[in-house]
C-alpha cells in the first residue's frame, strides 16, 4: 500500500516554481525539501512534532513525513543537543529547534564542549553536522527570555557556524545549506521577521512579506551559500553592517537620515564574508554597525575590530555601534531598548560629521 | 510569620566511612551472596523488577567457582582472553602510570581495579556497536586488539598521535574500534549514546550504543537527561554507572549515592536496573549480555551500576592518601577482578600459577615492545604532528581567519 503521508513535497506536480511565502513557510519549506530529498534529515524539538511548533516552522512536517521524522522532545535542551551529536556521530543530519533562544544555555555545555569540538578532538574520526534551530531577537514585547540575541556566545567558539537570515528567500537557501553542511550551524531565527518585515517604526503598521520581493521563494531546492554577505542596497556615503531584524531598521534609518548608505546583511557571521565588508567600507569610508544585542562583547566588538584592522586608512570616522544596551532585555521599555531607525540615523548622522 | 521547628534545621553533608589513619570500614555494605540474586527474563517489565536495582549480581563466590542463575557459562577460552585483556590493561596502565612520573608525558588515569568492567563488556559489544567511553575504559581498546603503540602515541602526544597532539593524554578516539572520541567535559557522552541509539533505531539498524559513567558525574544533569530520553524512545543502549566509590576526592555519598544505589535512579525512569559485582568478570559479562540481549530485542535501555572500587589514583595528579585510608583498596570486600578470575580459571583446571606468571611477563614484554616503538617516535615534548595540522579539522575546511592565523605562525 502506498503511505500518501510519504510522497515527497516536491513531486507534487502543480506546484509553481517560485510561490509567495514568509519566512515561516519558507523555513518550513527548506525542512520539507531537504526531509523528502535526503532519509538521513530528521527534525525534532519542543512540540516540533505533532503540534508542528509553537511558531508552526515544522508544521505537516510529521504528518507528511511521518512520526520518526519529525518528532517531539522532552523539554531538556541540553538532552535535545546531546541526541543529536549522537545522531550526527552515527552519521544522520538532525535540525533540532530549541524553542527560543534564551532557552538554549542548557545545551550549551553539549553545543560548546561537544558539537563544536568533535571533529578537531577526534581528528575527523567523529563529526556533528547537526542544525540547531532557534527563534532570536526582540522587538515583539519578548521582555527578558523571549527577546535575547545571543549569537556572540557562539561566534566565540571555534568550530561553530553562525546564520541569520533576513528574509524569506534567503532563510530557505540558508537552512537548506546549513543541513547540508558538514559542520554544526547555529542558525537563528529573528522571529519579528517570521510574518513580514520589520523596519523599527513600531507605531506604522507592519507591511506583509508578500509585497517584497525576496518573499518569492523557489517551492524546489537551492542553496544560498554560507558565509556569502547579501548588499541589501548599495550606497556611497557609509557602510552599515547588520544582520537579523536590523537589516530592515538599518534600511529604513539610512532613509531617515537621508544617507546614502550601503547595507550589507551579513547573512553568516561565521564564516564572515570579509571580502565584501572590506570592499564597502574601503569604498564608503565609514561604518556604523547596527545589532540588537548587547554591545558589550557583542559580535559588533569584533566587526569593528576588523574593519579597524582592515581598512584604517580609507576611515574618515570612527566606526560606530548601534546596538542593545547592557542590561537585560526588559519589558516596558521594549522601544527605548530596541536600537530603531532613529538611533540608526542619529548614528549615521554623527558618523557622516566625522564622529560623535 | 515565621513557623518553629521542634528542633533547630541543621545542614548534613555526607562522610565517608574512613579518611587517612582510618581502620577502612566496609561494614555498611549489603553484598548479596554470589548466586544469591534471580535472573529475570529479559522481557521483564522495569517495575517487576525493581528490587534488582538494590541487590548485587555476583557469580564468582570465594572460592572461585561459578554459581547460580547469572553463571555466563563462558568456555575457558573465552576467560583466558578476558584474563589476558585485563593483564594487559594493567601491565599497561602501570608503564604508562611510570611514564608520566620518569616525565615522558604530562598526564596518566589509571583503571585499576575496574579491569573487568570494560573489558568483558568490549569483548561483548561488537566493533560496529559504538561505546561511548570516560576516561577510565581503556580496556575496551585492549580487549579489541587496539595497537598499544597507538595509545602510547596518543599519550605522547607524537608526531604519530592518531589525534594530533590535539588532547590531553589518555583521550582516545577511534571510530574502527568503536569508541567515541573522549572528552574532558563529565557525562556529556551519555545522552550522545542515547542520540546515537535513537539513530541506529530510526534506520532500523541492528547496533546499539553502550555508554559509561562514573558514579560522581551521575550528577550531572546529562545523566538525567540520557535516562529520560533513553526511556521515551526506548533506545537500544547499555547506560553504565561505574561505581567505584571515589569521584578524585569525593566520596560516593557526595553524589547522592549513600541512602541508596546508583542503579535505582533507573526505576523513576521506567528502565530496568541491575546492580552487578564490578569485580567478577562474569557477573559483568552476564548483566551486560542481558542488556545486550534487551537492546536488540528492541526492548530499549537497560541501567547497569558496576559497584567497584577505585584501587589507584584519581590521576597521576591526584594523591588518594590525602582523603581517604591507605589500605581501603586492600580490604575491599569484592576483591581484584584479575585475581578473582585467575582463581576461577584455576579451579576450573585451565589455568596455572606458572601460566598466570607467563601471562603477566608476556603482558610486560608486549607493553614494553610497543613502548619502545612509541619512544622511538618520541614521547612528549620531543616529537609532535605539524604545527600547521593545529589549525586543521576545526571544520570541514579553513575558512579565512584560520588560514591567515596559520601563516601568521608561519606555517
Amino acid at each position: 500500500m502506498v503511505d500518501q503521508n510519504n510522497a515527497p513535497a516536491s513531486d507534487a506536480p502543480e506546484s509553481p516554481a517560485v510561490a509567495p511565502m514568509n519566512m515561516i513557510q519558507a523555513l518550513n519549506s527548506a525542512l520539507d525539501v531537504k526531509m523528502a530529498e535526503d532519509p538521513d534529515v530528521l527534525s525534532f524539538g519542543e512540540d516540533a512534532g505533532y503540534f508542528g511548533g509553537v511558531f508552526r516552522v515544522t508544521d505537516h512536517l510529521q504528518k507528511k513525513h511521518g512520526l520518526t521524522r519529525s518528532f517531539d522532545a522532552p523539554i531538556s535542551e541540553c538532552g535535545i543537543v546531546a541526541a543529536a551529536i549522537g545522531m550526527g556521530a552515527y552519521g544522520l543530519r538532525p535540525v533540532v529547534e530549541i524553542q527560543f533562544a534564551d532557552y538554549i544555555y542548557p545545551a550549551y555545555d553539549q553545543i560548546v564542549s561537544e558539537a563544536a569540538k568533535l571533529r578537531y578532538r577526534s581528528a575527523g574520526m567523529f563529526t556533528s553536522p547537526i542544525t540547531i534551530r532557534s527563534p532570536y531577537g526582540g522587538g515583539i514585547f519578548g521582555g527578558q527570555t523571549h527577546s535575547q540575541s545571543p549569537e556572540s556566545l557562539f561566534t566565540h567558539i571555534a568550530g561553530l557556524k553562525v546564520v541569520i537570515p533576513s528574509n524569506p528567500y534567503d532563510a530557505k537557501g540558508l537552512l537548506t545549506a546549513a543541513i547540508e553542511d558538514d559542520d554544526p550551524v547555529i542558525f537563528f531565527e529573528p522571529k519579528r521577521l517570521y510574518n513580514g518585515p520589520f523596519d523599527g517604526w513600531h507605531e506604522k503598521p507592519v507591511s506583509p512579506w508578500k509585497a517584497q520581493e525576496l518573499a518569492q521563494v523557489p517551492t524546489g531546492k537551492y542553496l544560498e551559500p554560507i558565509g556569502k554577505a547579501r548588499v541589501m542596497k548599495e550606497g556611497s556615503d557609509v557602510t552599515i553592517l547588520c544582520y537579523g531584524t536590523m537589516v530592515w531598521v538599518s534600511l529604513a534609518g539610512a532613509e531617515h537620515a537621508g544617507v546614502d548608505a550601503e547595507v550589507i546583511d551579513l547573512r553568516t557571521l561565521v564564516p564572515l564574508d570579509i571580502e565584501t565588508i572590506e570592499a564597502s567600507v574601503k569604498k564608503t569610508g565609514r561604518c556604523v554597525i547596527v545589532h540588537e544585542a548587547p554591545k558589550t562583547s557583542g559580535f559588533g566588538a569584533e566587526l569593528s575590530a576588523l574593519v579597524q584592522e582592515r581598512c584604517f586608512y580609507h576611515l574618515e570616522a570612527p566606526i560606530a555601534r548601534v546596538t542593545g544596551w547592557d542590561t537585560p532585555y526588559p519589558h516596558a521599555f521594549e522601544w527605548e531598548y530596541f536600537p530603531g531607525p532613529e538611533r540608526v540615523a542619529e548614528a549615521l548622522k554623527a558618523t557622516m560629521k566625522g564622529g560623535r | 510569620m515565621k513557623k518553629p521547628n521542634t528542633q533547630p534545621l541543621s545542614l548534613r553533608v555526607p562522610e565517608p566511612s574512613g579518611r587517612p589513619g582510618d581502620k577502612p570500614d566496609f561494614s555498611h555494605l549489603k553484598l548479596d551472596a554470589p548466586g544469591a540474586v534471580d535472573r529475570p527474563a529479559v522481557s521483564t517489565a522495569p517495575f517487576d523488577m525493581r528490587d534488582h536495582a538494590f541487590r548485587l549480581v555476583r557469580v564468582l563466590d570465594d572460592d572461585g567457582q561459578a554459581v547460580g542463575p547469572w553463571n555466563p557459562k563462558l568456555d575457558a577460552e573465552t576467560l583466558r582472553r578476558g584474563l589476558k585483556a585485563m593483564i594487559l590493561t594493567r601491565a599497561f596502565d602501570d608503564r604508562m602510570h611510570r611514564a608520566h612520573r620518569q616525565g615522558k608525558t604530562s598526564f596518566y588515569m589509571k583503571c585499576t581495579g575496574e579491569e573487568a568492567i570494560a573489558v568483558a563488556q568490549g569483548m561483548i559489544l561488537s566493533r560496529e556497536d559504538m561505546g561511548f567511553p570516560t576516561y577510565r575504559q581503556q580496556g575496551l581498546l585492549i580487549a579489541r586488539g587496539y595497537p598499544l603503540v597507538d595509545m602510547m602515541n596518543q599519550i605522547y602526544s607524537n608526531a604519530a598521535d592518531p589525534i594530533k597532539g590535539r588532547q590531553l593524554p589518555i583521550m582516545y578516539s577511534s571510530r574502527e574500534y568503536g569508541f567515541f572520541t573522549i572528552s574532558g567535559n563529565l557525562g556529556t557522552q551519555v545522552p550522545q549514546a542515547v542520540g546515537w541509539a535513537m539513530a541506529s533505531a530510526y534506520k532500523g539498524d541492528d547496533r546499539i550504543a553502550i555508554s559509561w559513567i562514573g558514579d560522581g558525574a551521575t550528577a550531572e544533569g546529562d545523566f538525567h537527561n540520557a535516562l529520560t530520553f533513553a526511556a521515551v524512545y526506548r533506545a537500544p543502549v547499555i547506560l553504565n554507572v561505574v561505581n567505584n566509590q571515589w569521584a578524585i576526592s569525593s566520596f560516593m555519598g557526595i553524589a547522592g549515592g549513600l541512602e541508596t544505589t546508583f542503579a535505582s535512579k533507573a526505576i523513576g525512569y521506567g528502565l530496568p536496573a541491575l546492580r552487578v559485582d564490578g569485580n567478577d568478570f562474569l557477573a559483568v559479562w552476564a548483566a551486560t549480555q542481558w542488556a545486550e540481549e534487551r537492546a536488540r530485542t528492541n526492548q530499549g535501555a537497560t541501567v547497569i551500576e558496576l559497584f567497584t572500587y577505585r584501587g589507584a589514583p584519581h590521576s597521576t595528579s591526584d594523591d588518594p592518601s590525602r582523603y581517604r585510608p591507605g589500605d581501603e583498596h586492600e580490604k575491599w570486600p569484592l576483591g581484584d577482578p584479575i585475581a578473582r578470575l585467575k582463581q576461577h580459571l584455576i579451579a576450573l583446571g585451565e589455568w596455572s600459577d606458572a601460566q598466570q606468571e607467563a601471562a603477566e611477563k608476556e603482558a610486560v614484554e608486549q607493553v614494553r615492545a610497543a613502548g619502545r616503538e612509541s619512544e622511538a617516535i618520541g614521547t612528549l615534548g620531543q616529537s609532535r604532528p605539524s604545527v600547521k595540522t593545529m589549525f586543521e579539522e576545526v571544520y570541514a575546511t579553513e575558512d579565512w581567519r584560520l588560514i591567515e592565523q596559520r601563516r601568521e605562525v608561519g606555517v
